[in-house]
């Protein structure tokens, strides 16, 4: 089954039950607004959800109930037991409904009017309204009051209807009409307090539809696909678990307690010689390791998965709301706490629904105010200091100020006079209130308020923050801001004053090493510390004082050695000085004890591996509590610093021996790490020699085909990864990493080669790392074919743009293999830089995907900006390459579109492109 | 290690209102020679010496925080809470774990005694000589044969100034 249908199915369901029991208190206490808030949420997510997956007969139902319910919110109607029996009696529906579309995957044919109709009655308050009777059957009215009865008591008088009506009926109430018979037939002699029983033996379905004969040939399909939903449903269900998170933290304290009575085993085995209990213990070590893995895996997911959605969901809404929309997501491999990933799952959909339908205007609209007519919505997810950051940014007309401001006078929120003293930010934060909804219309996709409300208290919740951004006519920009709690972060561990502290990698730039023997040595500027590192001044933080520590292992002060953490927060780069720095580890964040939380210098505490607890340094409190110096400056620098990425300059070439010949380089950018494999560890998977590593399997892959693999020792390997990925290429030696500029003279015929060149005064074969990725994985790339390319070899250049390091580092040296002269710029704004400094190339190759300035907004102004490459072709190189992505690109100005890992594609999309270029000219 | 772990109940009720009549269970401590009580319900774990991590720019009375069972426990030093003289250093000191809104804290005393069952009608509350910053953190005292209990209030002992500027 779809993925997407079966999480549907289960959280509807899910849903379903919690509305019967919601409902069923709703009808006793009628008063309490956060009940009838929260079911209305959730028929709101029923209803939403069915209509991005197409299924508009449950749609319409979820939609009528929903307008009841908003009418009972709104005070239009008063909540009575009618209402709610009706509400019931579509939610009985939905499940029917639900029941054979699981087993059929697809909605039943047919629709609901009857219901419908009666919901919509109800809704206009027709139906069992105001001081209407609770008893159906006296009601003044007699079309609508029969009608109310009719699902009850319709087998009773079927006498008067259809079949066509009986068989609509049955279909709206599925099961419960043989339990619910008996009560109403007796009720209308009774006194009105039985009127509950209406409602109460509903919720149950399944046992109703169970005991069902099934008479009538018509019902016998329903009652079929009922019976067979109900096997389906525990086979979707053993397939999933779902656990309380209480359970899994649970867990993970049990396991973290028993990887500390492991680690105690550990050292008491390590001061025995020989024990016969060093064999189970050393088993048992292997085991907690990846139980504890495991369990800390259960928690963690990556972003994406609640984004995987979102697509589908924009895709369906550009349809419905007439609208074009490209959607962006980067960082969906950012991976946060499962509990945090549930809460902020529904907000984000929310907000992408809302920015598709308030934020973007249609075609026309965009095109008048000189937009492109595809309106953009960006995700974007990352890690900052100890938090998540996830952007939603669109680019549409920004937040109507003027309409807020209305909309807030019209509903009592405040008036004229303080709306005036009030700053548009102050204004902005009026979309966060509950019942606020500033389009003008009540579509089916979002205006009913209960947007923001829900996603400012769900991410409030969860401890985040969420800010707007919002510029007339330009655009919006949601910044929401989640904590990292319980996210696990690589950190390094370092020591000062005899206390051991934890610093977030992902902060952390390089470490150096200042001692008076040393190269690097701290100078002093009236007692400021200071470092030369690479003929730039680096601020230096002593984390001793900062933390005003005091030596605590006497007054022996090593201070001919002092190690520097270069850290970058945002544009500031500086230096934490430690005394010592140990290795980085693997960290759960957990939040301060609450009387330490106003200590802005640590952002959480964690336990080792050693069970000690530690402090975990908040680079950003440390970055503002030493005062942000030299932001500009440094962000100046780094500006004119885009020119040392030209391919003209030298490149690292790691250097290395493997099989005969000559010795092999590969651009080190491409190596992500250099490891040394005990070869005793080496498994054989699919008949390709694997290794465990970081928790998953390596492939390993030797240069030479023939190679075999000892069964001793430690062999060199090369790890390549890329994403998810890794791979590990066998060498026999690393010799050396040199700085040259790469010429390939010779280009080789052998596979997995790109050909010789001189490097560090040798002829070395540089190698094809994309050959080898490809052996380990086939699907690397979009293709493994690795001919020569033997094609005219005058020297053309070529602009390559794109985000990815990889790529540009991947496609550099293979297009200077194919005959080009490359320029690698990291993104669309250094590219024009280059326009404008003046360089001249005969083709540009552009990623579609980046962040900032996108591959299509690159080349429109190229195109548009009337500049010197507005002649030059553009070849658009992108992981999608649907034909309406083509159409797309042609329109900004592409001349060719290539699927991204497609390296034969792209050469000859470059060939092609500039011989017609030469042809025209 | 003594870990004499109490009867488990994960959620604890605190501050049971003392009526008259009936009994309380007290867990009793000494800090300074002067016998204290915590209500049993409060108390999560006795511990021994423990290793504790300082924790550089908190308040005099956080001692630090400690590993208990997988769980982090920040160590306060009753000692200066109460406006006492810290423990000399080669006095090892005992812990009693209590559960503050879901937050463990370990109190950090010279040695925790035995749980006694205590009659209502030999409480009373704080005299008004008392020091004020003793009258702050205790709810009343026992009168005991020989001896005096103070009543410890947890969490208002772990409402320090600071506290509420989280």
């Amino acid at each position: 089954m779809d993925d997407l249908l079966s999480e549907f199915l289960t959280e509807t369901n899910e849903n379903l039950s919690v509305l019967d029991v919601e409902l069923v208190r709703l009808e006793q206490n009628p008063n309490n607004p956060e009940l009838l808030s929260n079911i209305f949420r959730l028929v709101h997510t029923i209803k939403g959800t069915c209509g991005f997956l197409g299924l508009p007969r449950l749609e319409k139902v979820a939609h009528a109930s929903e307008n009841v319910l908003g009418k009972f919110r709104d005070g239009e109607l008063t909540i009575n037991p009618e209402a709610v029996s009706l509400i019931l009696q579509a939610l009985d529906t939905i499940k029917s409904l639900l029941a054979v579309l699981e087993a059929t995957e697809a909605e039943p044919p047919g629709d609901d009017l009857p219901l419908i109709e009666r919901l919509n009655l109800c809704a206009e308050g027709k139906l069992g309204s105001g001081a209407a009777p609770a008893k159906p059957a006296p009601a003044p009215e007699p079309p609508p009051a029969p009608a109310v009865a009719a699902a009850e008591v319709a087998p009773a008088s079927s006498g008067n209807l259809t079949l066509d009506e009986l068989e609509a009926i049955w279909n709206s109430t599925p099961g419960p009409t043989s339990t619910a018979l008996a009560p109403v037939a007796a009720e209308p002699a009774e006194e009105p307090a039985p009127s509950h029983d209406l409602v109460v033996p509903d919720p149950d379905p399944v046992p109703a539809a169970a005991k069902m004969p099934a008479p009538a040939a018509d019902a016998a399909s329903g009652a079929g696909a009922g019976g067979e939903a109900a096997t389906k449903e525990s086979a979707v269900a053993a397939q999933t678990i779902r656990v309380n998170v209480d359970l899994l933290e649970n867990l993970m304290t049990m396991v973290s307690e028993l990887v500390l009575t492991r680690n105690q085993l550990l050292q008491i085995l390590r001061s025995q010689k020989e024990s016969e209990f060093a064999a189970p213990l050393q088993r048992l070590n292997h085991v907690t390791s990846e139980l504890q893995e495991g369990v800390m895996k259960t928690r963690m997911q990556p972003i994406g998965n609640a984004w995987a959605k979102l697509p589908r969901l924009v895709r369906d809404l550009s349809h419905e709301l007439g609208k074009k929309i490209d959607l962006q997501m980067l960082g969906a491999d950012t991976e946060l706490d499962r509990q945090v990933l549930e809460l902020i799952k529904d907000p984000l959909t929310h907000m992408v629904r809302n920015s598709a339908d308030h934020g973007l205007e249609v075609p026309a609209d965009r095109v008048r105010s000189g937009k492109s007519e595809t309106g953009r919505i960006t995700l974007n997810a990352y890690h900052e200091g100890g938090h998540i950051i996830i952007e939603i940014q669109d680019d549409g007309k920004g937040l109507a100020i003027d309409r807020i401001k209305q909309k807030a006078i019209q509903n009592g929120m405040a008036s004229e006079g303080e709306l005036a003293a009030m700053s548009d930010q102050q204004i902005i934060q009026f979309i966060m209130k509950p019942g606020f909804s500033t389009a003008a219309k009540v579509t089916n996709v979002s205006g009913r308020g209960v947007g923001m409300d829900v996603v400012k208290t769900n991410i409030e919740k969860i401890g985040g923050t969420i800010e707007i951004k919002s510029q007339q006519g330009k655009g919006s920009t949601f910044v929401i801001k989640i904590p990292l709690t319980l996210a696990i972060v690589s950190a390094l561990i370092v020591e000062c004053a005899g206390e051991r502290f934890a610093i977030p990698q992902i902060s952390v730039v390089e470490l150096v090493r200042a001692a008076a023997d040393s190269e690097h040595t701290i100078e002093r500027l009236k007692g400021t510390p200071v470092l030369r590192l690479r003929n730039r001044l680096l601020p230096l933080v002593s984390l001793q004082e900062l933390l005003r520590l005091d030596d605590q292992e006497g007054g022996e002060k090593k201070t001919d050695e002092t190690f520097i953490v270069v850290t970058q927060v945002g544009t500031y780069t500086f230096g934490i000085m430690v005394d010592r720095v140990f290795d980085t580890e693997e960290i759960v964040v957990k939040p301060v004890a609450p009387i330490l939380r106003h200590i802005e210098m640590f952002s959480g505490n964690t336990i080792l591996g050693d069970g000690s607890v530690i402090m975990i340094l908040d680079p950003n409190g440390i970055a503002s509590a030493t005062g942000e110096m030299a932001m500009g400056e440094t962000a100046s620098k780094e500006a004119t610093s885009v020119q040392a990425t030209r391919q003209e300059d030298k490149m690292a070439l790691l250097l290395f021996r493997a099989g005969a010949g000559a010795p092999k380089a590969v651009p080190l950018s491409l190596v992500a790490r250099l490891e040394d494999v005990d070869l005793a560890s080496v498994e054989s998977s699919n008949g390709m020699p694997v290794v465990q590593y970081r928790g998953k399997l390596m492939p390993l892959v030797p240069i030479d085909p023939g190679f075999m693999i000892g069964q001793e020792g430690r062999q060199p390997v090369l790890v390549f990864a890329d994403g998810d990925r890794s791979m590990g290429l066998i060498v026999d030696e690393i010799v050396d990493i040199v700085e040259e500029r790469l010429v390939v003279q010779l280009t080789a015929d052998r596979p997995g080669l790109m050909g010789s060149a001189i490097i560090a005064g040798k002829a070395t074969d540089v190698l094809d790392a994309g050959f080898f990725l490809t052996q380990a994985y086939k699907d690397w790339f979009g293709s493994s074919s690795t001919d020569a390319y033997e094609e005219e070899r005058a020297l053309q250049r070529v602009l390559l743009v794109d985000d990815s390091p990889f790529f540009r580092n991947l496609l550099t040296p293979l297009l200077s293999v194919a005959g080009y002269d490359v320029t690698a710029v990291e993104n669309a704004n250094e590219a024009l830089a280059l326009c404008e400094a003046g360089e001249d190339f005969d083709v540009i190759v552009s990623d579609i995907e980046m962040p900032g300035m996108s591959g299509f907004d690159f080349a429109e102004a190229v195109r548009q900006g009337g500049t010197r490459w507005s002649g030059t072709p553009m070849v658009a190189l992108s992981s999608h390459a649907s034909p309406r992505d083509l159409d797309r690109g042609r329109q900004a100005g592409f001349t060719d579109y290539v699927a991204k890992f497609d390296r034969d594609a792209l050469l000859y999309a470059l060939q092609q492109t500039l011989s017609e270029q030469k042809g025209a000219a | 290690m003594s870990n004499a772990k109490l009867p488990a109940t994960t959620k604890k009720s605190k501050g049971d209102e003392i009526t008259s009549g009936g009994s309380q269970d007290y867990v009793t401590m000494t800090i300074a020679d002067q016998l204290f009580g915590i209500p049993v319900l409060q108390v999560q774990d006795v511990l021994g010496h423990q290793r504790i991590t300082r924790i550089p720019l908190a308040p005099p009375e956080v001692a630090g925080s400690l590993n208990l069972r997988g769980r982090i426990v920040t160590a306060i030093d009753v000692r200066l809470r109460l406006g006492l003289t810290s423990r000399p250093k080669d006095k090892p000191g005992m812990s009693i774990v209590v559960d503050l809104r879901g937050e463990l804290y370990s109190l950090m005393v010279d040695s925790v005694g035995e749980v006694l069952s205590l009659s209502n009608d030999d409480f009373e509350r704080n005299p008004a000589t008392l020091d004020p910053r003793w009258r702050e953190v205790s709810t009343g005292i026992y009168r005991l044969n020989g001896q005096l209990m103070v009543v410890l209030d947890v969490p208002r002992l772990l409402n320090f100034t600071t506290m509420e500027a989280a």
